[in-house]
């Protein structure tokens, strides 16, 4: 390379708990921690468990505000979820946070026979999900979705933003039975307040409409979807944007009335491997009901993700604005 | 009321024995089943159920209970005939142990059978629940107690010893640990499989009031679930009970034991005759 060429810095690995939220963007500080505090000032059933990340979940803000009602399990994630399950059996409503990889690899079986097989009522927030750390596949929790959704009975959200967050908590808490929610925390951004929307548990919810391509999203990739359909509007290529922040039970209803319409790519797009998330999901149900469209999914490959800065690992598995913008060009032709 | 222990033995023991009636009886409906496991343990079983526990037969659910985790789900058929014993569930209902359709699978489940608190099997997974509930009843106020039963073969499970410095951390002095020691795992004597002696000293060590104890002598079983329940101290306490497969049934106690024990089906009578014949005797 010569000198004369300005070299692009390389990124560093920013800290495991670093926001996701862009430069500039509006974001909310601890979203579901605040929620939480909020809600359990109403409900006394409310406790707060951990497995040494409580403040790297939002949950300390819980534990200063309400000591009694927090328990710290240690590093322990059998014990944190199988412990959820006894305080559950007695009556409360126990919010269980760590880490999205261990919640479910490390605890699964614990989930599945503690928690879900006596539909017992945790709410599992588990942070990290997907790409939203540059630490390797050890703390990304690329199949967590898939994992979860093998559970009977378990109810899965997987929200955008601030607002999606400290709209769910009171309703996972009132809903009967056990919720897997992937958590953003520290600094979220706030992107949904710019739309008609308010979170429904089960619902998908129309943020825009397009006539040339339908993308169905959840998580941070309805954040990036919004984005990509700015972006091509000065390529006048209409993009419209289902949210479908509750990935299980699947609202098939609204998914198959909005695939129906014809004329549009349909595009699901999560922060999840390809493999058993919300793209096989859509794909189930389009089949089944004889939904044929032009389909295609953007998600992360089935593969060891790279460590690195998350700009980098976004760009090179293709969830960043840009690359989802240039990958739907494409297959527009 | 007051009970001289020799009238409280009498009492257990009876129990004791019918408890092993059934689990023979249940055994005798399927042709098989952990009934090396359940003869073993009816002492341990019938201390809890008939001397030791709040409860009401007729109200499995009620608030005041003390809680008792099978986390061993294997051993059902043991706990089916304790459930019988403190007429929980009706002794009829025994002829339909392993059925389609029963309220009795072999393996034990909450969802299926009255009186029971968890759905066990997946080993380990109980005495990590019993944190939680013990945390729950001392948030709630209630003087309960929350009983942990386990095999010994459980002892191998993390989950176990992640649970274990989870009570001591938080001070749960109304958890009680009964491990059944019959050093007998699927693959073989327990010491073998994976050695966890010495244990007195690991539970010692791990921050827990510790008992070990012979399982199958019943005035030492009586004691020391008196001794555990009236400790003052914050901890949680253990009983270790060395238990022997079969017992109370010669020719099973001395058969060579593997995780299950052989019953050719002739046997099944002959065993509830050596009981009643023992029992009639000991009257």
């Amino acid at each position: 390379m010569s000198n004369s060429t300005a070299k692009k810095p390389r990124l560093t690995t920013s800290a495991m708990i670093a926001s996701i939220a862009s430069e500039g963007q509006r974001i909310k500080a601890a979203p579901f921690g605040k929620a939480l505090v909020e809600l359990a000032a109403q409900r006394q059933d409310i406790v707060g468990l951990t497995a040494d990340l409580a403040k790297y979940t939002d949950l300390h803000l819980f534990a200063q505000a309400y000591p009694e009602r927090f328990f710290q399990m240690g590093m322990a994630e059998q014990l944190l979820m199988a412990s959820a399950g006894g305080m559950a059996k007695e009556g409360f409503v126990p919010f269980a946070t760590t880490y999205a990889v261990f919640g479910t690899r490390r605890a699964f079986d614990f989930v599945h026979q503690v928690i879900a097989e006596e539909n017992l009522n945790v709410k599992m927030c588990c942070a990290l999900p997907g790409l939203t750390t540059g630490y390797g596949p050890s703390h990304q929790a690329t199949e967590d979705i898939a994992l979860m959704r093998g559970v009977p009975g378990m109810t899965i959200v997987d929200p955008c933003d601030a607002l999606d967050i400290e709209q769910a908590v009171p309703q996972i808490a009132a809903h009967d039975g056990p919720v897997y929610m992937r958590l953003l925390r520290g600094n979220v951004p706030l992107v949904l307040d710019e739309y008609d929307y308010s979170f429904e548990l089960g619902k998908a919810k129309m943020l825009r409409d397009g006539r040339d391509v339908l993308v169905i999203s959840s998580g941070i990739l309805t954040m990036r979807a919004l984005e990509v359909a700015k972006a091509l509007e000065a390529d006048k290529i209409d993009v419209g944007v289902l949210h479908v922040p509750t990935i299980k039970p699947l609202d098939t209803e609204t998914i198959l009335r909005e695939a129906r319409r014809a004329g549009r790519l349909v595009v699901v797009a999560e922060n999840h491997t390809t493999v058993g998330g919300l793209g096989e999901a859509v794909a189930t149900a389009l089949l089944t009901a004889g939904v044929t469209p032009q389909f295609r999914q953007i998600a992360l490959p089935d593969a060891f993700l790279d460590a690195g800065a998350l700009p980098t690992l976004h760009d090179r598995y293709g969830i960043s604005a840009e690359a989802m913008s240039a990958t739907i060009k494409s297959w527009l032709g | 009321m007051h009970t001289n222990r020799t009238d409280a033995h009498a009492r257990v023991a009876e129990s004791a024995y019918r408890i092993r009636r059934f689990a023979l009886q249940m055994g005798e409906v399927q042709g098989q089943g952990y009934v090396g496991q359940a003869l073993g343990y009816a002492d341990v079983l019938a201390t809890a159920y008939c001397h030791a526990m709040n409860y009401r037969a007729e109200e499995p659910g009620w608030e005041g209970r003390d809680r008792f985790l099978l986390s061993h789900g294997h051993y059902a058929i043991a706990f089916y005939a304790a459930l019988i014993e403190a007429g929980v569930i009706p002794g009829d209902e025994l002829e339909t142990y392993g059925s389609d359709d029963s309220r009795l699978p072999m393996s034990g489940m909450a969802t299926y059978t009255p009186g029971m608190e968890m759905s066990g099997g997946s080993l380990g997974q109980g005495l990590p629940i019993a944190v939680g509930i013990a945390l729950g009843l001392r948030l709630k106020g209630n003087p309960a107690f929350v009983y942990n039963s386990m095999s010994d073969g459980e002892l191998d499970e993390g989950s176990t010893w992640e649970a274990a410095m989870g009570a001591a951390h938080h001070g749960l002095g109304n958890l009680i640990c009964l491990v059944d020691i019959n050093n007998q795992q699927a693959d073989g004597p327990s010491s073998k499989v994976l050695g966890f002696e010495p244990l007195a000293d690991k539970w010692a060590a791990f921050g827990w009031h510790v008992q070990r104890v012979n399982g199958n002598d019943l005035p030492a079983v009586i004691a020391a679930f008196d001794t555990a329940r009236a400790l003052p101290d914050a901890k949680p306490r253990v009983i270790l009970f060395d238990t022997l497969m079969g017992k109370g049934v010669p020719f099973l106690e001395t058969r060579e034991k593997n995780h299950f024990i052989r019953v050719d089906p002739p046997e099944w009578q002959q065993a509830i005759d050596i009981l009643d014949q023992a029992q009639g005797a000991a009257r």
